[in-house]
């Protein structure tokens, strides 16, 4: 493939990864501090119509963005209140957030079908979008991908530096020595589960603002499940989940410039493709040995004593 | 003064009883806001979906056919999850299910009934249970997550589904959309005369009644339920984990796969990518609303198709969009997972003054 062709598709893997990211690395947090929250998907949508209809209201796409990450955190307290507060099994209330996320912005979003929106258009960074390659590819984006660079630097400094990302990873290893530390197990939960779920509705606000800019039903098409075996593939670490969503988000641009240019493939097999590179990713993960592997106590509630 | 909740030793029996009722009032009470927020009258909303599920002769019938589905998957379901195996594969399973039924009936269009009938139970129960074998394998082998892999595996399978109605098993007649031929009349389901009820709801009851039996007169139905507590219990008490897995997978495959074989020949007579209606999803739900039991999955199974056929009713009286339905069976979900503490744990208060009294008098 010539160079001319390869530019514009890894900018477009940039930009397809951009919200596979922004969930990826929500739910590693959420991950770290012991709960596992499969309502991604559902969160995706959710923040995808919040952020749309904030927009639409108030004319400011940043405002909507940042309603993007608020909608994701309303509904993600449902799932705290069930397995956090209620002790409910976390696989099936995260299962149900799903069902519920997707219902509720399908059933919000039908007036606006079709609707455009005024969301962010591209920005080159001035100087770095001159770079040979790098530049084209990484800096000629809009500003959400730009937030997006910062969020996995972000994100690894809390886990790498900072006391309160070590605390939680200890409710997420150990929550019965947290409590003995004198942590609060409950609190730190809360706070991994919504601080995940605006990084994901970030990156459904990503979808509705800036990847589509314009509001149609099931946005996110997978993309919340693809972020939850990410997490997976990435052996929970920041680094693993930056490549993981550019590789997705390869596929998936790959994918779309084969059925654009006619390929003489039915649309329906090329759509099997991200699902079927997730598996093979999770075998190749799994594959590698030696490595650590999820937080011991991840999915396990904790349960008050006497 | 401080709020204790400890762990009863046996969960409440009556409990449940108490929680679901609860979770359907506040569930509905959400949609009626919801309803409300919209501008639709929401008592009107209400009165029009329970009419459409259970109103009428019609109505019930509707309702009664559209649990057959949601049973076998639901059943399926909760034979993966007693072990604790977490198969969101249902759909994928009945898609396969629909699939392989389908390739049956197409390829022997003049077999007689008696023939064709158990021939496409047959390839359709054998496809799904092999669509469920793959993440199983998966899991066993190579230790991938089934959550996942089930997951992914809905998606290709619903693809796979359309690739052969857009393609290959495209009916020429059919103008362009995309459909197979109608199948021919001995692949069709007999029914009750007089009525719509067809041979899906014995096949119901006959999964129904084995599944039971199995789970609670057999040694390996015994060991089913023991694995539940992980693979290391199950070593320890020398049971073959590896082959329990493939075969709760292959047994969910199997009765997923026979609901979509189902829907295909006894609601449409013909593969279209409109069977693929969420029912693998809605499994989920009833199969934890009846906490994994034959029996109570029945009731649930009922009362879910129910709520579908009200909810298509309110979306030709107040054109309500069919998420509403995702709507309430996640809000369902949600409080009976939060109800269920309350059948789990007991509340002892403690009051504060006592201990700080004896603090004061040291």
């Amino acid at each position: 493939m010539s160079i001319e062709l390869l530019i514009p598709l890894l900018a477009a893997a940039v930009q397809s990864g951009t919200p596979v990211l922004f969930a990826t690395l929500g739910e590693l947090v959420t991950e770290r501090s012991g709960t596992l929250n499969l309502g991604v998907e559902g969160m995706l949508l959710m923040g995808a119509f919040s952020g749309f209809f904030v927009c639409i209201l108030t004319g400011s796409p940043w405002l909507g963005f940042v309603a993007g990450g608020v909608g994701a955190m309303l509904l993600a307290s449902l799932h705290g209140l069930v397995t956090i507060v209620f002790l409910g099994n976390q696989v099936v209330s995260g299962l149900a957030l799903t069902i519920l996320g997707v219902g509720l912005a399908d059933f919000l979003g039908q007036p606006f079908i079709g609707q455009k929106v005024a969301g962010f258009s591209k920005y080159a960074l001035p100087g770095l979008a001159d770079l040979p390659a790098l530049g084209p590819i990484f800096f000629r984006q809009d500003a959400l991908v730009y937030c997006s660079y910062l969020a996995a630097p972000l994100v690894w400094f809390l886990f790498a530096r900072t006391s309160l990302g070590l605390a939680l990873d200890a409710a997420g290893e150990n929550p019965k020595a947290a409590k003995a530390a004198g942590l609060s197990v409950a609190s730190l939960r809360w706070f991994g589960l919504l601080a995940g779920a605006f990084l994901a509705g970030l990156g459904g606000a990503y979808l509705s603002l800036a990847y589509t800019q314009f509001w149609t039903s099931n946005l996110s098409a997978g993309r919340g499940w693809i972020a939850v075996a990410l997490v997976i593939f990435a052996f929970w670490r920041p680094r693993g989940a930056v490549l993981g969503a550019y590789l997705f988000g390869g596929v998936m641009a790959f994918q779309l410039r084969l059925q654009a240019a006619g390929a003489n493939l039915p649309s329906s097999l090329l759509l099997m493709l991200p699902y079927a590179m997730t598996i093979l990713a999770l075998i190749a993960a799994n594959l590698r040995k030696g490595r650590a592997g999820a937080p011991a106590a991840l999915g396990v509630n904790v349960e008050p004593e006497e | 003064m401080r709020l204790y909740a400890i762990r009863r030793q046996e969960p409440l029996k009556w409990g449940s009883c108490l929680v679901f009722p609860a979770a359907l009032a506040f569930s509905l009470a959400f949609c009626c806001l919801l309803l409300a927020i919209q501008g639709k009258p929401p008592l009107t909303g209400l009165a029009s979906l329970f009419a459409g599920a259970f109103g009428s002769h019609h109505a019930l019938q509707d309702t009664l056919l559209k649990a057959v589905p949601i049973f076998l998957c639901a059943l399926g379901v909760a034979v993966a999850f007693r072990m604790q195996i977490w198969n969101i594969g249902a759909e994928g399973q009945y898609a396969l299910g629909a699939v392989g039924a389908t390739w049956a009936a197409l390829a022997f269009p003049d077999a007689p009934r008696p023939v064709l009938i158990p021939l496409m139970l047959l390839s359709g129960g054998l496809a799904g249970g092999m669509w469920a074998l793959i993440p199983a394998l998966l899991k066993v082998r190579l230790r991938v997550n089934e959550i996942i892999s089930t997951l992914m595996l809905n998606y290709i399978g619903i693809n796979f589904l359309d690739w052969l109605v857009y393609g290959a098993w495209k009916d020429p007649a059919s103008f362009g959309f995309p459909m197979t031929a109608r199948f021919s009349p001995s692949a069709l389901f007999p029914r009750l005369p007089g009525t719509r009820l067809h041979l899906g709801l014995a096949l119901c009851a006959l999964a129904g009644v084995a599944v039971w039996l199995w789970l609670s007169r057999t040694r390996l139905g015994y060991e089913v339920k023991a694995a539940g507590s992980g693979p290391r219990a199950s070593v320890y008490a020398r049971m073959d984990y590896g082959f329990l897995v493939c075969l709760v997978m292959a047994v969910c495959g199997v009765l997923a796969g026979t609901a979509g074989l189902t829907e295909t020949v006894a609601s449409a007579g013909r593969l279209q990518p409109s069977i693929m209606a969420g029912y693998g999803y809605t499994a989920i739900v009833v199969a934890w609303l009846a906490r994994l039991n034959p029996l109570s999955i029945a009731v649930a199974a009922f009362l879910l198709a129910g709520l579908r056929v009200g909810v298509e009713n309110l979306q030709l009286s107040l054109q309500v969009p069919a998420a509403f339905g995702g709507i309430l069976e996640g809000c369902i979900l949600l409080s009976v997972l939060a109800g269920q503490f309350v059948t789990g744990f007991r509340f002892r208060v403690e009051r504060d003054e006592g201990r700080a009294e004896t603090e004061g008098a040291a």
